[in-house]
């Protein structure tokens, strides 16, 4: 159902009062687990005791206003928020079963398996080959043979590999925004990993490039667990099989997508959905 | 979509409808866009300015430079009194006024270099232009470079043969000086080959020979140990300086058969002298030049000038030892500061925590850039060449002591005094580079699973390196215009060798070196004959900016080619 007509529903017939969040359903098909997590910046609140499960290989989305702290949750799931500083955590983030806030935890690790694609799309200032091959270097292989059969599985994993077959020795910097945002994914599925966050990661591209990195997304989803950030309800409703409501740093509702997007059960979920606020 | 709360406007029909007509601030608008054009005309004016005085001081140095080496005409003049004057006419003033002399009649004088010192003492008169009667310009008169006394002009009288007349009249001697000329320039050459080679190598030898003889008596060794390796060496020494009678019996022929040939001057007054064909160093007939003749002679000279070696206290010759040293010079202080500064800057920016004590460090190293330049050349004194170099003397070449190896001025230690000189400046280019580059591009990197150390050198240093680069620019060309600090700590007036030569270990870093910007002061100054070197001084300058110039174009080059490989950099 699209958003008008979800709209019109509601306000058709008055709701009854609303029973409290339910979390998605808990099953072994768990991946992440959030475990009331609170962020301080400084002396700022970020996030307040975040309780969340992450199926794996579906696609969660969070979504929210501006400032809600999704961005930030997301960053904490590969302790990209240790590179900040004034940064203080409460809580618990398991990934497969393990905290990820480990101190025997080698960071990088979970950082390879856990892989990001930011907001506005970040080549190196280095060729196209040399951008998908860095993972595998830093990892230490160096057999030109494997490197080039890892980074053209991965430019095909992209959708990428048709458009920049030719130029690969070419800077990244020259290929254009859409293309740019596939090639850090391509990045970052050079590394294998099993989970991929997306913070927000169509906001500066048009809509052909956004719908060809949804396209993307979809023919990941059996590989991969998929995680996106995003302020653009609708892609949300699109993409996801789940779908976060943060407000105020708060998890205000965690549902399947058509369910929140269909019948929330949250006021503020539905005051969100529809409009109202923003 | 809320209407806008307009007025009723009364409008004739047909009349288009429009926002009302803004309240006339037609004067205040004008006075901004006056002052707004004012400022464009002040920033192009001062850049014009800046612009024009660059061009102007590169030109007057090129001028007076480049007309160094310009061959003039030799003018003949005859004076009332009958004296006779022979030389180039080079300046033309208004002379000092004396008492008799009405101030409204200005009186010029021209200033003639005659040449001639080992005649005539001067090498430059001034005459009244009053005083002239006649100017001539003989064709058959010839100007002579020499290897000492410096220019001759007059004629070749005679050509003469172990003593016994061979030529005579100046146009048959000319005629035969030419190739017998070039003769003794190839005889010459392998003098100096045999010089520089063969006997250089053997004395090279001998001199390590005597070292090790003297090493071998501070070592405490055995006595019959002692003993044998003495006489080892002894026996070698003997074979080589039996080598070298040999050779230096060779050269001696050698240059007696240069001294043989002889040519007879005679000067504008009849004086006359025999001097061997091998002492001249080139011939000519100015007045006979024509203008391409003249712009070959320009061409060999502007050679000589960069190829050779100097001469006559380095008021004639070449400049070529000073090229060398000083561009040998900013090439060892660059490899020495550039990866210091950059390891710096890395640490300050990347690692450091960014707390009070950073900012402090930062300061300092500011500040450090303010520092006079001789005071680093006085810490290079102490610490540099007395404290390190005396240490290294003592643990590795005790047997030459007392004669510091290390613990002396050195090109080593120049450049290592240039290189703290400069290291604040290649700090804070490369921290500019560095902070340009994009957290985004740092965070990809931590995202794919790189350490720290990773990111810095595989990611962050790459996209840094024009800035890195920029850097380095700039300490090259502070470093190649230092002379104060450089005087203190290894650069002479004259350097017997190169840094680097065929010799084993081939760079002689202890070696002391020349340097153009210290040339420039000691040609101009320094100089016994300072009106025939103050157009040197002016060549030489020339000289330095062409060959900074050309470092730095080579360094900009290289970072151009960086920047459009890592595209993307901001600086």
């Amino acid at each position: 159902m699209t958003i008008l007509e979800t709209h019109t529903a509601t306000t058709a017939s008055p709701a009854p009062p609303l029973p409290a969040a339910e979390p998605a359903p808990r099953s072994a098909a768990t991946i992440l687990e959030i475990d009331r997590l609170s962020l301080w910046y400084g002396e700022a609140k970020a996030l307040s005791e975040i309780d969340l499960e992450i199926p794996r290989q579906r696609i969660t989305a969070f979504i929210g206003p501006s400032g809600c702290g999704k961005s930030t949750l997301l960053r904490c799931i590969n302790r990209l928020n240790d590179l900040v500083d004034g940064v203080r955590i409460e809580g618990d983030v398991r990934f497969e079963g393990a905290s990820v806030y480990d101190p025997e935890l080698d960071v990088n690790l979970l950082r390879k398996r856990i892989g990001m694609v930011f907001q506005k799309s970040n080549p190196f200032p280095k060729s196209v080959y040399e951008n998908v091959a860095f993972g595998r270097r830093v990892q230490g292989m160096s057999k030109t043979s494997e490197l080039d059969e890892a980074v053209e599985r991965s430019l095909r994993d992209a959708a990428l590999w048709d458009e920049v077959k030719g130029r690969l020795g070419d800077s990244a910097l020259d290929l254009s925004g859409g293309q740019q945002q596939r090639l850090c994914i391509a990045r970052a599925l050079a590394v294998d990993p099993e989970v991929l966050l997306y913070d927000e990661p169509c906001s500066a591209l048009d809509p052909v490039a956004t719908g060809k990195i949804e396209e993307l997304m979809h023919a990941l989803k059996d590989r991969y667990t998929q995680v996106i950030v995003t302020h653009n309800m609708q892609q949300a409703s699109r993409v996801s099989d789940s779908t976060a409501f943060l407000y105020l740093g708060e998890l205000v509702e965690y549902d399947d997508t058509e369910k929140i997007f269909t019948n929330p059960g949250n006021k503020r979920t539905e005051d969100y959905i529809t409009g109202r606020f923003g | 979509m809320a209407e806008a709360a307009s007025p009723p406007t009364t409008r004739a029909a047909g009349a288009p409808l429009g926002p009302p007509p803004p309240k006339d601030r037609s004067g205040d608008r004008r006075r901004r866009d006056r002052l707004g054009l004012s400022l464009t005309w002040l920033s192009g004016g001062a850049l014009a300015f800046n612009l024009l005085l660059i061009l102007f001081l590169l030109g007057l140095i090129a001028y007076r430079g480049g007309g160094y080496f310009w061959q003039r005409d030799v003018a003949l003049l005859t004076l009332e009194g009958g004296g006779k004057a022979l030389g180039e006419i080079n300046l033309r003033e208004l002379r000092p006024a004396i008492e008799w002399q009405d101030p409204d009649i200005p009186l010029y004088r021209v200033r003639l270099k005659v040449g001639n010192r080992d005649f005539t003492g001067t090498d430059f008169v001034w005459i009244d232009e009053s005083a002239i009667e006649l100017e001539e310009r003989p064709e058959d008169m010839v100007m002579l470079e020499r290897l000492e006394w410096g220019n001759f002009y007059g004629w070749l009288v005679e050509l003469r043969s172990g003593g016994k007349l061979v030529t005579e009249g100046t146009g048959e001697v000319w005629r035969r000086f030419g190739p017998l000329h070039d003769e003794k320039l190839r005889e010459r050459e392998v003098v100096r080959d045999l010089e520089k080679g063969p006997i250089g190598d053997v004395n090279y030898e001998i001199e390590k020979l005597r070292l090790d003889l003297a090493g071998v008596e501070l070592a405490a060794l055995a006595e019959d140990e002692a003993e044998r390796r003495r006489r080892e060496i002894a026996e070698r020494l003997a074979g080589r300086e039996a080598e070298y009678e040999e050779l230096a019996e060779r050269l001696f022929a050698l240059r007696d058969e240069l001294q043989r040939d002889t040519v007879v001057l005679e000067t504008i007054d009849g004086t006359r002298k025999e001097l061997p064909v091998a002492a001249i160093v080139r011939a000519v007939r100015p007045n006979e030049l024509g203008v391409g003749g003249k712009l070959g002679l320009y061409a060999s000279r502007v050679w000589d000038f960069i190829a050779d070696a100097p001469r006559e206290s380095n008021t004639e010759g070449g400049i070529f030892p000073a090229i060398f040293g000083t561009v040998m010079m900013v090439f060892i202080m660059s490899f020495v500061v550039t990866p210091f500064g950059v390891l710096a800057a890395l640490y300050l920016r990347e690692y450091a925590r960014q707390g009070p004590l950073v900012r402090v460090v930062r300061i300092a190293v500011n500040n450090l850039a303010g520092v006079p330049s001789i005071v680093f050349g006085v810490f290079g004194l102490g610490f540099f060449v007395y404290l390190v170099g005396g240490t290294i003397d003592s643990l590795f070449f005790p047997e030459a002591l007392p004669t510091p190896t290390f613990g002396t001025g050195g090109i080593l230690w120049a450049s290592l005094t240039l290189a703290i000189l400069t290291v604040p400046v290649v700090i804070v280019a490369t921290e500019e580079g560095l902070a340009a580059v994009p957290r985004m591009v740092r965070e990809g990197s931590y995202a794919l699973g790189a350490t720290k150390f990773e990111t810095t050198w595989k990611v962050v240093v790459p996209a840094a390196a024009p800035g890195i680069l920029t850097g380095m620019i700039l300490a090259m060309a502070r470093a190649a215009g230092e002379v104060a600090p450089l005087m203190i700590v290894g650069m002479v007036k004259l350097a017997p060798a190169l840094p680097i030569d065929h010799h084993a270990p081939f760079v002689h870093l202890e070696r002391k070196f020349m340097h153009l910007g210290f040339h420039i002061y000691d040609v101009g100054f320094q100089s016994p004959n300072v009106e025939a070197t103050t157009p040197l001084v002016f060549a030489t300058a020339l000289l330095l900016i062409g060959v900074v110039t050309v470092m730095n174009l080579v360094a900009i080059g290289l970072r151009n080619h960086l920047r459009a490989k890592y595209k993307g950099s901001a600086v």
